[in-house]
């Protein structure tokens, strides 16, 4: 361990199966302390059984990891001392109130009971949550119930956090403030290891990204060095008179030098760009041919085509898994997945 | 943020191992947990509560009479058989509840604290004696409402009320495992009734065993629950402390032997 000091995770070829279906299948990880690595992919892509793996919640069937040093096979009580978790869906006890949460688990922390009500009280009031403390769980929001998991898994201080999902399901207010305080954890020296199914919260938070599917990892770098693998941008374009529709695709492979895609919601136009400058051409262009626009965007390429770029196959491909894949990474029936990240992917 | 760093992961010194202390605290702490659900969810006492008020009622009023003559003679014959049949089904749930408690996403947190494994388990198991407690009360105090006054005094009844809480701890075991190798929370239902109908029927809890067919009579009179009903009925009726009170706990310990290190080993294995 006297070799390696700044990694927080290594993994080498971390293998689990169920049943016939190998859910992670020889993963690679090596994250270094003081960062905040994503691991970003389509749900059953084996981010969350990752992830249980490393925090000791699940034996690995193949392969080794170290966190800080500590083999999680050999010294699971020593890794579990250095590792904060938040699963997917909440784990706090919903039958407690929020202040009785971290009480307990301050106590199951070795915190003595003076100083378990002092830093539950102290948890609350910095996760703006003082108001609830006394309010059965129930009767929280989403994104409550998720400051209150995170704020968990920080009672002990850990020098490593997982996060899995932490903002799936959630509007998007309560996700730039999650992203706040992710970002503040980061700023007291915490490693963080996040999943997430979308590219722009990797992209937001993470100083590099793994992109993992079917249980292997298909790519690793740095946000911008994964974006510039997919290509830069796409052009979204609405007109508001659908009768000059195929008029304006001829401005933009004239323009562009790109062949465009009518969208299946009429009257829409999407392009591939390599340069954004280029648009105050086109728009010169289509004020000229007298053709009015009515909407108008650059976007950012979006997770799906990152994964068609580097899988060949789209990640909504895998939103239906198998019931086995199911199995392999366990989602709370009850928490919105799927349908919250076609939302998001809408809102953007 | 509270602290404005964080000791780093590789300059702190960590144990690989968890003290006995460190696991009765555990433990103390999950049970903790237990009674504030209970306090959260009083519903969940409804069986403890319900269950000896109206089966005392109506054992006493239909059986009274045709097995004792009346109901006032059959009451010190009843009320022991009753509360160890009533206290033994409480601890069924004890296993029912562990499963839906495992299946929760907290299971997954306690899984990944620095705690003694077996704690979540043991402090499960602790809270509910408190439940055993309610229902071993009540059922006394049934008693007395309708006119049971047990001749070994209030001591005895106290002491015959802790062996039935000691026993039926030890019987939640059974229990306990079934709830942690089950897949769903209702088959941990299914099969422990299965189990438990047989051991408390099939017993002197309620009739004397010699009007029953030789092979039954053979069954009731191994069947430890029928010692359990003997002993508690000795001490409550005559204060006094019988071999069957030291079979009956001989036999919790048994159970306890067996199946602690198996719902231990079973729950490791998922954990």
């Amino acid at each position: 361990m006297a070799l390696n000091n700044d990694w927080a995770v290594e993994a080498h070829g971390l293998v689990k199966v169920f049943g016939d279906n190998r859910a992670v299948d020889g993963v690679d990880l090596s994250v270094r302390t003081g960062t905040v690595y994503g691991v970003l992919g389509p749900n059953g892509a084996g981010k969350t059984t990752t992830i249980r793996m490393l925090a000791t919640l699940l034996k690995p069937d193949g392969g080794e990891a170290t966190i800080f040093g500590h083999d999680i096979r050999r010294e699971p009580q020593i890794v579990r001392q250095l590792i904060g978790v938040t699963g997917q869906y909440a784990s706090v006890d919903e039958t407690l109130s929020a202040t009785e949460n971290l009480v307990l688990f301050s106590r199951l922390n070795g915190l003595s009971r003076a100083d378990s009500r002092r830093k539950a009280t102290e948890l609350l009031e910095e996760f703006g949550l003082a108001e609830a403390a006394k309010r059965p769980l129930k009767k929280f929001s989403g994104g409550m119930r998720r400051r209150l998991d995170l704020a968990a898994s920080l009672i002990s201080q850990p020098p490593l956090i997982f996060l899995d999902e932490p903002t799936t399901g959630l509007d998007p207010r309560t996700r730039s403030q999650m992203w706040d305080t992710i970002r503040r954890l980061v700023s007291t020296g915490s490693t963080v290891l996040l999943t997430t199914q979308y590219l722009d919260e990797a992209d937001q938070l993470a100083d590099r990204i793994a992109v993992i599917d079917r249980g292997i990892v298909v790519a690793e770098g740095t946000a911008d060095e994964l974006k510039s693998s997919v290509g830069s941008a796409s052009l979204l374009l609405k007109l508001a008179d659908a009768a000059n529709l195929e008029r304006a695709r001829l401005a933009i492979l004239d323009v562009l030098g790109v062949e465009s895609v009518l969208t299946p919601e009429a009257g829409r136009i999407t392009a591939p760009m390599s340069d954004p400058g280029t648009i105050t051409d086109l728009l010169i262009r289509l004020r000229a041919e007298d053709i009015a626009v009515a909407e108008l965007a650059v976007q950012q390429p979006t997770l799906d085509e990152v994964f068609l770029a580097l899988t060949g196959h789209g990640a909504t491909d895998e939103e239906t898994p198998s019931p086995a894949a199911d199995a392999a990474d366990p989602v709370d029936p009850a928490a919105p997945t799927a349908p919250a990240a076609t939302e998001l992917e809408n809102a953007r | 943020m509270t602290s404005l760093t964080i000791t780093p992961g590789r300059s702190r010194t960590l144990k690989n191992h968890v003290s006995v202390a460190q696991t009765v605290q555990n433990s103390f702490s999950m049970a903790y947990r237990g009674l504030l659900k209970i306090r959260r969810t009083p519903e969940q006492l409804i069986d403890v509560t319900l269950q000896p008020i109206i089966f005392t009622l109506m054992f006493s009023y239909i059986f009274g009479g045709a097995i004792a003559g009346s109901v006032a003679d059959y009451l010190p014959t009843l009320i022991p058989g009753i509360l160890v049949q009533t206290v033994i089904t409480t601890s069924v749930v004890t296993g029912v509840q562990l499963r839906e408690d495992m299946d929760k996403g907290v299971f997954d947190r306690f899984k990944s604290l620095p705690i003694a494994r077996i704690a979540p388990l043991a402090g499960a198991l602790l809270a509910d004696t408190v439940r055993y407690a309610i229902a071993t009360t009540l059922t006394f105090a049934m008693g007395f409402v309708l006119g049971y006054r047990p001749e070994g005094g209030i001591g005895s009844v106290v002491l015959a009320g802790l062996l039935v809480i000691v026993c039926s701890w030890a019987i939640s075991w059974i229990f306990a495992f079934f709830g942690v190798i089950a897949r769903s929370a209702s088959s941990v239902q299914g099969i422990s009734f299965l189990v438990l109908f047989p051991l408390t029927f099939l017993s002197n809890a309620f009739v004397s065993p010699d009007t029953m067919p030789p092979f039954l009579q053979w069954f009731v009179n191994i069947n430890p629950v029928s010692h359990l009903v003997s002993a508690v009925r000795d001490l409550a009726n005559a204060g006094a402390w019988t071999s069957d009170a030291w079979i009956s706990l001989l036999g919790a310990a048994v159970i306890v032997a067996i199946f602690a290190p198996l719902t231990v080993r079973a729950y490791m294995k998922k954990a």
